[in-house]
């Protein structure tokens, strides 16, 4: 395994026209990290989000991958850089006209020349490793939400991605499904060795499973704090402790 | 890269499964189906992956076959000598039962059970077609007498957008059909040398008939296709069940102000498609046939008496009221994905059309019987 990082943000300001959301980050992400985005709601997490998995593009600054510079990359490279990042959307994202083993097949379809018996082998196994076997040919609008989240991991998984980034896994469930999720990103980093960056304001999950992170702010508009969230407790800005401990002190 | 490699050594009743090279989904692997006969007399089978190189779910989807037929023939596996993370995947893989009732891949449908499924869906289509209309007479009800709740608002732009937005492609159609009646009807009625009779077609057609006809049409597939989809829309994002809770009615707010809006706009429109087409006539009869302007305007001022005007108003009428309908009825039953958005879309604008044919061949005979 090299030092290099495997994800590097660099002077990254982002925001829509002319209204800058957050301005000035900069922290590193290490190989098979656990990154948590933390903030108060509106500080534009899901937006730093989506400038990292190149769905929108920074008004100033860079994200590396492996020390390659996502938007300066020609599109080839660009997309070679997508194909490792697998992504689960907040509720899912599921194609609804697609049975789960469709949905989880499709990226393996499009991006290798497997045989359709190898592919049906693998989607058993991604929905097996999420919990959901047996569920191959039913269609996400007959399986509750909490399925439809593992369904979105087995399909962010479906090619063995290097980053797994999740917009707020835990939104909208409850607190024994939202830990054996957490769980399962766990056992699911330390089997494939992936790197893991997530939006979350879910303490219980930041404790259990982040070894790393960035605090946003929405005031100042820029980061007061990076490192594992196990130190910022103790040793944070006061700001971000009052988060971390729920405004209690 | 090294390729993948397998090999199956030793006493065929406790054979070693050795896995070796680097496996990945980008390349080619074994696929366990291939060799699972070489396991046939499989007691005990040791699997060794020391020798493993780089490893993706490639190598963990063949294992977890691998333990799946062993384990249906109640042959035991050491897993012992797997890299740390492949032994906690496959834990994982087998840590969720499979669901007893696993759906199997759905069989294609038969030809006659396509036929069946489809009566049997018309035969549920038309009660709730009816309980539709019952839905909505009754909220009319609560707007006459001033208790239905939804958005002036809405309803203004509902207007606009029905009513003005509409002009352009109504103008458009109309004038075209206007040309094609006059072309059609003037090269028959040259051959009497009766060409002075084109106003009379194409005042009568579009009136009374034509003009209706297009601009229901047009309708159906603008607006009628367009509120199908904005309700279905509300319908998956559960917008409609926030106004169920709330105790308003859906009928009442959404429903009830997209009818008024078509039904207030339509008749309307059917008089200016009307023009529309008799300018258009006009003009064909005075550029290509040499008919006056003075003389063709009288024609058609003398041919056309009030009753017709209002027949083609009231079928123009009916025909916005059954395209509102359809747009709402299948807006309202749509599922709740966006496929589901797609057909309700689609079945809107045919229902519409069906409809608004159904209900001009009755209309036609029912003038006809009366005698307007």
């Amino acid at each position: 395994m090299s030092a290099q990082p495997h994800i590097e943000v660099r002077n990254l300001s982002m925001g829509y026209g002319t209204t800058v959301v957050q301005r000035d980050l900069n922290f590193t992400i290490n190989r098979g990290d656990i990154f948590v985005i933390m903030g108060g709601s509106g500080c534009g997490k899901s937006t730093l989000l989506k400038q990292m998995i190149g769905l929108n593009r920074p008004l100033a600054g860079s994200i590396l991958f492996n020390g390659v510079d996502y938007w300066a990359a020609s599109d080839e490279a660009k997309a070679n850089l997508r194909r490792g990042f697998g992504v689960l959307f907040q509720a899912g994202a599921l194609w609804s006209s697609l049975t789960l083993a469709e949905n989880v097949a499709l990226p393996l379809r499009e991006f290798t020349r497997l045989p359709k018996k190898v592919v049906a082998e693998i989607v058993a196994l991604k929905l097996a490793l999420v919990g959901l076997a047996g569920f191959e040919n039913y269609y996400p609008s007959e399986i509750s939400g909490g399925m439809k989240k593992r369904a979105g991991l087995a399909r962010a998984m479906a090619l063995d991605p290097e980053i797994l980034f999740f917009d707020e896994p835990s939104a909208g469930l409850d607190p024994l499904s939202s830990q054996r999720l957490d769980e399962l990103i766990l056992e699911l980093r330390n089997g494939l060795g992936a790197t893991v960056v997530l939006v979350t304001h879910e303490l219980p999950s930041i404790f259990a499973i982040a070894n790393n992170s960035v605090f946003l702010d929405a005031e100042t508009r820029t980061m007061i704090a990076a490192g594992d969230p196990k130190l910022l407790l103790k040793e944070g800005p006061d700001q971000v402790r009052h988060f971390l401990q729920r405004g209690q002190p | 890269m090294t390729p993948a490699q397998l090999s199956i050594e030793g006493d065929p009743r406790e054979p070693r499964v050795i896995l070796r090279g680097d496996w990945s989904l980008r390349a080619e692997v074994p696929f366990f189906n291939d060799i699972a006969p070489q396991l046939a007399q499989a007691e005990r089978v040791t699997l060794v992956g020391n020798e493993l190189g780089v490893w993706d779910s490639s190598v963990a989807t063949f294992l977890a076959a691998l333990l799946r037929h062993c384990g249906g023939r109640e042959i035991e596996v050491d897993q012992r000598d797997l890299p740390d993370g492949l032994r906690r995947l496959l834990a994982l893989a087998f840590a969720v039962p499979a669901r007893a009732d696993a759906r199997g891949e759905p069989a294609p449908k038969g030809y006659l059970e396509g036929v069946g499924e489809a009566s049997l869906r018309l035969w549920h289509d038309l009660p709730a077609m009816v309980e539709f209309v019952g839905e909505i007479v009754l909220s009319c009800q609560r707007l006459l007498r001033g208790k239905a709740r939804y958005r002036r608002q809405d309803l203004w732009y509902l207007i606009e957008d029905a009513g003005v937005r509409a002009l352009p492609v109504v103008s458009l159609i109309s004038f075209l059909v206007g040309t094609i009646l006059a072309y059609m009807g003037a090269v028959q009625l040259a051959l009497f040398g009766a060409e002075i009779y084109i106003a009379d077609l194409v005042g009568l057609g579009m009136v009374r008939e034509v003009g209706a006809l297009m601009t229901g049409i047009i309708l159906a597939g603008r607006t009628g296709a367009a509120y199908a989809a904005q309700l279905g829309t509300m319908q998956v994002n559960e917008e409609i069940d926030a106004f169920r809770t709330l105790g308003v009615s859906p009928i009442d707010y959404l429903v009830l102000p997209r009818m008024l809006a078509l039904v207030s706009m339509v008749p309307l429109l059917t008089l200016y498609s009307g023009v529309v087409g008799c300018f258009a006539g006009m003009l064909v009869a005075t550029g290509v046939f040499h008919i006056g302007m003075y003389e063709y305007f009288n024609e058609t001022v003398n041919a056309l008496s009030i009753t017709h005007v209002l027949v083609g108003v009231m079928k123009g009428t009916v025909y916005g009221a059954l395209v509102a309908f359809a747009g709402c009825l299948r807006g309202m039953q749509c599922g709740r994905s966006a496929q589901a958005v797609g057909e309700a879309t689609t079945s809107a604008v045919v229902l519409g059309i069906v409809l608004i044919t159904v209900a001009a061949s009755l209309l036609t005979i029912l003038f006809q019987k009366i005698g307007i």
